[in-house]
């Protein structure tokens, strides 16, 4: 913490808590875990969530996806626009953030506003993937025949360590505006901005339980977020040639769908597209008689 | 069931109070110039005209009048700022810039609709509800295209066509104006604009909108007069594209004077859909769709309902829960909450729709009005049905653009199908039953670009519209709206 002169005002810093069904809960275990500068010195005491907490999170996130799937596509846009304009307005606290978990302030402001374009850049998306990547099917039989996508249900994602806003944002973005809810453990690394950015969810008419956003340690919680019966989807990065292979064999016990995301540049603007978006959503195929 | 004991009596014993919208807030100028490189800026000749509300006939502002030398200007500000800001922008830049205008829509959405009620005489249920918000959602949802559009095409590239010319129809002002502008800018076109003469006043406040916006100058301009200054707009030869939406006459005139010019163009033209019940239909809920079809907007609408294909043995049931429908129809002040079918949009239109009214008696129909007591000034017509009338009829086969609606029966559904497909246009069309694979049967064989069942009148940006024969060429709206104004390249 800065220390203070005797003219200068004393700041009052933030405490940093989970994000679980729209409220900001410290982690039932009451554990915590330092995160410190480059000077050593702590930055912050975030909430090293447990099993339960991600539990907790996945009640939470199946509670809100009837409503929010079936959302219009329209609304989840303008939802995920209000996003953006919140997080423009704090642009100058998450830099500040980014700063203090090691960052230049040069690729700090990039990356604020590489997230900022990314949530508009999904925005987008919301009523555009469906005219993508549906289809009528011309069968051979007088059927009017016709595929959408639907979004599978509860996704847990393990955000990557290195970038901590923009590859958050990255992940969860493509995830919600296909209808989908979700459970994210942000980077262990720098995982300041997630808690602000559950912050800006808040404030953004995001409907509680639709992101829910845990801090803490991957290797405890890893197991958890591949195995839980009720998750449909995990999404992961950094694997390090042994992680792919212990989520997806965990994974296999209710056939989640394992979504690798490693080595992608999130800063780069080829690797936003709306096959993101298709990672987490299933074909649902329908038939209807044509006739008198 | 007689009709006598489900008959609604909404307007016996009891009266509804006014509901007037407040109108304090809005601000409109005494006199508009032409919009151009992102300024008002006076017309050439120096001349203006005059545009009134049609429910009270009231002067409400006056209004440049664009000639030759008016609209070469504006081609001149459009083609620099396609060549320059608008070209050198990134894709998803020129995005946020289309978002802004959305937001500021939705921001100012209660003033614009209280304007376009009062320049264009719809109710203001109507205006607040559907053209306004589905204007703003327009932007919306082009503005998220600007940097997608490579899955829009998939395995071509696509580049802007240049500068487009608009000339849009009186009867949606806004919202037509939306569905021009919003996907010419999102492929990375420049905009000439023409309103129509009769309700310029929500594009000169969107005109306002795009300069707060701060959109480059010159990459949407507006241009207000009549006939002649869409001509010389089509007629520009610096213009790449001409949007139109209006008459088929006019489209005909159009397509004539730029043949071998080169210039593309979309037209979005007349229509006279037939909304077709069968016996199956839930017929309450069909009797509602069809005043949805024929009445919203005074039946100012180029995809109305305007012919009602009703299978004989529910025919009398029908037409009789019509007749009962259309008495409780409130006729009136547009900014009336209340209000249902607000003022004939002109004094010229209401006398198309007489003329037509003369006509369909004179060819022998039985024309039935509702008793509803108009108001003295202004521009009004009751709410009209035509019975008895045969395929040849004038008011069967011509665009009346009017509360006027030709009823026709059918017996099998070869036979209304023959009836419905039975016009030069093929715009819109509507199916009534209860039955699923009957609806896919009919939808197939009608000729016609957008079929609503079981509902009418529907519309949204994600969702394209357009024409067959001689209800015009290309779509708008949607993911297919963008096909008209791109040039596929490699």
């Amino acid at each position: 913490m800065t220390m203070v002169g005797p003219h200068s005002r004393v700041p009052v810093a933030k405490t940093y808590k989970i994000y679980i069904d729209g409220k900001f809960p410290r982690t039932e275990s009451g554990r915590y875990f330092p995160l410190k500068d480059v000077d050593d010195q702590v930055v912050a005491n975030l909430c090293r969530s447990s099993r339960k907490d991600f539990r907790n999170a996945v009640v939470s996130a199946r509670k809100a996806f009837p409503n929010w799937s079936s959302a219009s596509a329209y609304l989840r846009g303008q939802i995920l626009y209000r996003i953006a304009e919140m997080l423009e307005g704090r642009r100058d606290q998450f830099i500040s953030e980014l700063v203090l978990q090691g960052l230049s302030k040069r690729r700090a402001r990039k990356e604020v506003e590489a997230s900022i374009d990314r949530l508009i850049y999904f925005a987008g998306w919301s009523d555009k993937y469906q005219q993508v990547f549906s289809a009528v099917n011309p069968v051979n039989s007088s059927h009017f025949n016709f595929s959408v996508l639907e979004p599978t249900g509860v996704v847990s994602i393990l955000a990557p360590t290195g970038s901590g806003l923009l590859g958050l944002i990255s992940n969860i973005a493509p995830v919600i505006v296909g209808g989908n809810t979700s459970v994210i453990l942000a980077s262990e690394s720098m995982p300041l901005c997630s808690v602000s950015f559950a912050e800006v969810l808040h404030a953004s008419d995001v409907p509680a339980g639709v992101v829910n956003i845990l801090t803490g340690f991957r290797e405890e919680l890893t197991e958890q977020f591949a195995t839980h019966m009720d998750v449909n989807a995990i999404i992961f990065s950094d694997d390090d040639g042994g992680v792919a292979k212990t989520i997806e064999s965990l994974a296999a016990n209710n056939i989640k769908r394992v979504i690798p995301r490693n080595a992608i540049d999130w800063s780069s603007e080829k690797n936003q597209n709306p096959y993101l978006i298709r990672d987490t959503q299933e074909t649902k195929t329908t038939w209807h008689p044509i006739g008198n | 069931m007689t009709s006598e004991s489900s008959k609604l009596a909404f307007n016996d014993g009891w009266q509804y109070s006014p509901a007037p919208e407040s109108t304090d807030h809005i601000v409109i100028d005494e006199q508009y110039g032409l919009f151009i490189d992102n300024e008002f800026v006076e017309p050439a000749e120096g001349q203006y005209f005059d545009t009134i509300n049609p429910a009270t006939e009231e002067f409400l502002a006056s209004v440049a009048l664009a000639t030759d030398a008016d609209v070469s200007r504006a081609v001149k500000a459009a083609r620099k700022a396609k060549n320059g800001a608008w070209s050198k922008m990134k894709p998803a830049d020129r995005g946020k810039y289309i978002y802004r205008i959305a937001r500021i829509l939705q921001e100012r959405a209660r003033e614009f609709s209280v304007i376009e009620s009062l320049d264009g005489g719809k109710p203001i249920r109507e205006s607040r509800d559907i053209d306004i918000p589905l204007s703003a959602a327009h932007f919306f949802y082009y503005a998220g295209w600007a940097d997608k559009l490579d899955y829009a095409f998939p395995g071509r590239t696509s580049k802007p066509l240049g500068v487009v010319g608009q000339v849009i129809p009186w009867n949606f002002p806004l919202l037509m104006a939306a569905w021009k502008i919003a996907p010419a800018l999102a492929c990375g076109n420049t905009v000439v604009l023409k309103p129509a003469e009769t309700t310029p006043l929500t594009a000169m406040k969107l005109a306002e909108v795009i300069r707060d916006a701060e959109l480059p100058p010159g990459v949407v301009n507006f241009v207000t007069g009549a006939g002649d200054t869409g001509a010389s707009i089509v007629n520009h030869p610096d213009v790449d594209k001409i949007a139109f939406t209006g008459s088929t006459e006019v489209g005909r005139i159009i397509q004539q004077s730029i043949a071998g010019t080169g210039k593309r163009y979309t037209l979005e033209l007349g229509g006279k859909a037939a909304n077709i019940i069968f016996a199956d239909a839930a017929i309450d809920q069909a009797v509602e769709g069809i005043v949805n079809g024929i009445f919203f907007n005074q039946g100012h609408v180029c995809c109305a309902g305007s012919r009602l294909l009703v299978q004989e043995s529910v025919a009398d049931e029908v037409v009789s829960k019509l007749k009962d429908r259309m008495e409780t129809l409130i006729v009136g002040d547009p900014l009336d909450k209340n209000t249902d079918i607000g003022a004939i949009n002109s004094a010229s239109q209401l006398q198309t729709i007489q003329s037509y009214l003369k006509i369909g008696e004179e060819e022998g129909a039985e024309m039935h009005q509702s008793s509803c007591v108009l108001p003295e000034r202004g521009y009004w017509c009751r709410p009209t049905i035509f019975t008895g009338v045969s395929q040849s009829n004038r008011v069967v086969q011509e665009e009346i653009f009017g509360p006027v609606l030709a009823i026709q029966t059918f017996r099998t559904p070869e036979e209304g199908l023959e009836k419905a497909n039975n016009t030069p246009y093929g715009l819109s069309g509507g199916v009534w039953t209860d039955k699923g694979s009957k609806i896919f049967q009919i939808t197939k064989k009608v000729r016609a670009g957008v079929i609503w069942a079981n509902t009418f009148n529907k519309f949204d940006p994600t969702s394209p519209f357009g024409g067959y024969k001689e209800s015009g060429i290309g779509s708008e709206g949607g993911l297919h709206g963008l096909n008209a104004y791109v040039e596929l390249v490699k």
